[in-house]
């Protein structure tokens, strides 16, 4: 393999594009991920974030180029792979409880046929009360508030025990408590060295959360530790000439330090 | 009444036709594409027509063959249309299934000398032939739709799992390996399947009705899979019931002769469904009504945001 893309990086990308009916969406993408790092995805709507998690999990057709995970195709490496895809994206008042959700991380590991036993359930129900919602366990999953609906996938995700994670949009629309909740798990799963991928849309946040940042659209603009490469200039290459967004950027910039 | 055992095995029949239409028609209103089964429905034609004029004979087995066949290149013609022609996957089901319904028709028409068939068996079926005159014979159709329940049984049992995931979040399923477009078309042939299977008893269209109704009156009442799937058979199997008893009774309450089971079996599914709408636990309009007079304020119910567009066909 190429040495510019090093093999025990959890997430590689070289001249990635995606097109959909022959428009390209994300642009000869090159990315190289180190480990144990919490990585925020930022750039306009539009710009291809989701885009490019699905062409790294395979869920949608790559036009040219490649994406490996720890130096394999996702294929041969998806058990190292949590995935929390958005919100939206499935029907909540599917006839499921939270546990059964919940449950479902466990499921790789299972293989085709198998039920889920004592284990997987205390697995899940645990990965639950690490999120703070173990106590609505046996609820249906139409009951649960958008914070709460998004900790069941983190809980889902944490129960896939993943070396790395692709989170697409997690903070959408949920409370701030939830948010909160969301960023310390972050950081505490980028202690015990596992990486993250989060797609984000609040840049006011972004160098309090990430200590790694991508700058997306359609290309790469830049991708790097977030106080090297998340400067005005960078945003401004990102977003183009669109003033709100570069006053909200500007006053990111402003905004608290690392932590 | 005059109930003998014709009347029990017709009973007996439509119930087995309504467990086996139930347990796939579960995963079809959860996945949203309750009109596959609409169009699988139709799209069975052209397959038995071709079936028949390939062995030349009505012979069962041939014929099912082509009509499941036919079935599934509907759910797989709608995917393509749906996929590379860029449009919406209601709108590529009605291309598909009416023209086969179209090709299906031209063909029975063009070999028209040969095969007898009744429009009105097409809609309403055969389920009152089908039951033996004789007592101790057992009849065909019982025992087709008594075989399809078995493999509706055994494949759901055996998938369970990873039918439940696909239907619930086929982008997970997909990361996880676990191929929800096989799942897809592991459905679709038992939906096919159980459609020709069901098509001699109760007809082509009562068949939709056997499919998602009783399906619908479960999701209404319950709140897990497994009790969904098993309130829909038991829903659809009532519906048998009372249908057959009703098509007994009920025209001669109006004074006049005869009635179609079937469309009485229809009838009472959509009358269940419309008591679960009313008197559903939790969710229906006069337990809730009566919840809220009782109690003046009513405490805010823990439901999801409002604003969140789920309403994609997958």
């Amino acid at each position: 393999m190429n040495h510019e893309h090093p093999a025990h990086f959890p997430l590689t990308v070289h001249d990635l594009t995606v097109a959909y009916q022959r428009k390209p969406v994300i642009w000869d993408v090159e990315l190289n991920i180190p480990e144990g790092k919490l990585v925020g995805i930022v750039g306009p709507n539009g710009a291809g974030k989701s885009t490019l998690i699905k062409a790294c999990l395979d869920l949608i057709p790559r036009t040219s180029g490649w994406a490996r995970i720890y130096g394999k195709p996702y294929r041969e490496n998806r058990h190292l792979v949590g995935y929390v895809p958005q919100r939206e994206s499935v029907d909540w008042d599917f006839p499921v409880s939270v546990l059964d959700v919940a449950a479902m991380g466990t499921y790789r590991r299972l293989g085709w046929f198998k039920r889920i036993g004592k284990t997987e359930r205390m697995l899940a129900m645990e990965c639950l009360e690490k999120v703070g919602i173990g106590h609505l366990a046996g609820r249906q999953i139409s009951q649960l508030s958008g914070g709460q609906q998004q900790r069941v996938f983190l809980a889902r995700a944490l129960a896939q025990e993943a070396k790395v994670y692709f989170m697409d949009e997690p903070f959408a629309a949920v409370d701030a408590a939830t948010e909160q909740a969301i960023v310390a798990l972050l950081k505490e799963l980028r202690d015990l060295g596992r990486t993250c991928l989060v797609v984000h849309h609040d840049l006011a946040t972004v160098s309090s959360y990430f200590d790694w940042v991508i700058m997306l659209n359609m290309r790469v603009v830049a991708s790097g530790p977030t106080a090297e490469v998340f400067t005005e200039e960078n945003l401004r290459k990102t977003y183009g000439g669109r003033l709100e967004l570069l006053d909200h950027a500007a006053h990111a910039l402003r905004g608290p330090a690392t932590p | 009444m005059n109930w003998t055992f014709t009347d029990t095995w017709i009973v007996i029949t439509g119930m087995l036709c309504a467990v086996a239409c139930a347990l796939p028609g579960c995963f079809l209103v959860l996945r949203r594409m309750s009109m596959m089964g609409d169009a699988i429905s139709h799209a069975v034609l052209p397959g038995l027509a071709i079936a028949f004029m390939i062995t030349g004979a009505r012979e069962s087995v041939p014929m099912f063959l082509g009509a499941v066949a036919t079935g599934v290149f509907t759910a797989l013609f709608t995917q393509w249309i749906h996929r590379f022609a860029n449009v919406d996957q209601g709108a590529a089901m009605g291309v598909v299934f009416t023209t086969l319904f179209a090709i299906g028709l031209l063909l029975i028409v063009a070999a028209a000398d040969h095969v007898d068939l009744d429009p009105g068996c097409v809609l309403y079926g055969a389920i009152e032939t089908s039951a033996p005159v004789v007592p101790g014979e057992f009849p065909r159709a019982a025992a087709v739709l008594g075989a399809v329940v078995v493999l509706n049984l055994l494949v759901i049992a055996l998938f369970y799992k990873e039918l439940r995931l696909s239907s619930f979040d086929p982008a997970l399923a997909d990361t996880l390996g676990f191929r929800p477009g096989l799942m897809h078309y592991l459905l679709m042939t038992l939906v096919a399947i159980t459609t020709v299977a069901a098509f001699e008893s109760v007809g082509s269209i009562i068949v939709i009705a056997m499919l998602i109704v009783p399906a619908a009156t479960a999701q209404l009442l319950t709140k897990r899979l497994l009790p969904m799937l098993f309130t829909a058979s038991i829903t659809g199997a009532l519906a048998a019931l009372l249908g057959h008893v009703g098509a007994i009774t009920v025209p001669m309450w109006l004074g006049f002769q005869g009635s179609s089971t079937s469309g009485m079996m229809a009838a009472a599914c959509g009358l269940l469904f419309a008591l679960a709408w009313l008197f559903a636990p939790g969710e229906g309009l006069v337990t809730r009504w009566r919840k809220s007079a009782n109690q003046a304020p009513t405490p805010p119910e823990l439901r999801k945001d409002p604003g969140i567009p789920g309403e994609s066909l997958h």
